[in-house]
């Protein structure tokens, strides 16, 4: 069941994926990479990260795709002097890129040994018993509030520039 | 089972990263660009998770830092694809080349 639905959420966010890439309207772009960001929540809370599923969906499905949306409708796109798509040879050449891209990867991760015992994992489950004992929040909060306290707070900063530099930048009078 | 969990989810990682580079090299709609970057950046996430699900939490606390750097890079971005739009009437990346001399 796990394995079948897994497989399926893989599909939605590959397919919705291409459609990203391939639908002429911006809009529906937006609207085709919110279904991926859904199936890869779905994905998440089968990888047993259930905390950054909800976040996945509240903060990127949520909020930075609404962003996404409302520049898509400030903007008025619709007298483009160049077409959207770039020209044949640039499509052809973009298109065997990523799928190069995408078969060297994928050679390389079935080729390699086993992720299992690559890595070092050990044979207990790491992430079944830090849930058992701590639960799906604070099995996430502990180590970010103790061993990952300062970038943290650097991450607070960073969203406070973010925020000052969008301010400025897309001010009325040029900055 | 794990395993072929986290095999597949490593898969569909790399296809989602080709994806998203396929798309940044085809569009010259600069808002389009940027989603199929968000595209790149989820594609990594799920990397992250698969690999936290074999070693530990550490990868997902790494995720929770790369969605909050995202969140920054568009609200960044797309003050700047504002500005340039307020400049040139138009979101085309080959027309993007105000910082250029």
């Amino acid at each position: 069941m796990t394995e079948f639905l897994f497989f399926l959420l893989s599909a939605a966010a590959l397919l919705s994926a291409v459609f990203v890439v391939v639908s002429r309207k911006p809009v529906a772009s937006v609207m085709f990479l919110i279904v991926t960001l859904f199936s890869l929540a779905g994905l998440f809370v089968l990888l047993e990260a259930h905390f950054l599923a909800a976040v996945q969906v509240i903060v990127y499905a949520g909020a930075i795709m609404v962003l996404f949306l409302f520049v898509v409708m400030l903007l008025n796109l619709g007298h483009v002097e160049l077409p959207d798509f770039r020209s044949a040879m640039a499509r052809l050449l973009a298109g065997a890129f990523g799928i190069a891209l995408a078969a060297f990867t994928a050679w390389t991760l079935l080729n390699g040994s086993d992720p299992l015992t690559a890595y070092g994992a050990s044979a207990a489950d790491p992430i079944q018993s830090v849930l058992k004992a701590r639960g799906a929040i604070g099995a996430l909060a502990v180590p970010l509030f103790r061993t990952y306290l300062v970038p943290f707070e650097v991450t607070s900063l960073l969203l406070l520039v973010a925020i000052i530099g969008s301010v400025v930048l897309a001010r009325k009078e040029a900055p | 089972m794990t395993s072929t969990l986290i095999r597949v989810a490593l898969l569909v990682s790399a296809a989602l990263f080709a994806i998203g580079v396929t798309g940044v090299l085809l569009r010259r709609n600069a808002i389009v660009v940027f989603l199929c970057v968000e595209l790149m950046l989820n594609a990594v996430n799920l990397s992250l998770v698969a690999f936290s699900r074999l070693l530990g939490i550490d990868g997902q606390i790494i995720v929770f830092f790369v969605m909050a750097v995202a969140a920054a890079e568009a609200a960044v971005g797309l003050a700047i694809i504002i500005a340039v739009f307020r400049h040139y009437e138009d979101v085309d990346v080959d027309r993007f080349d105000l910082l250029k001399w």
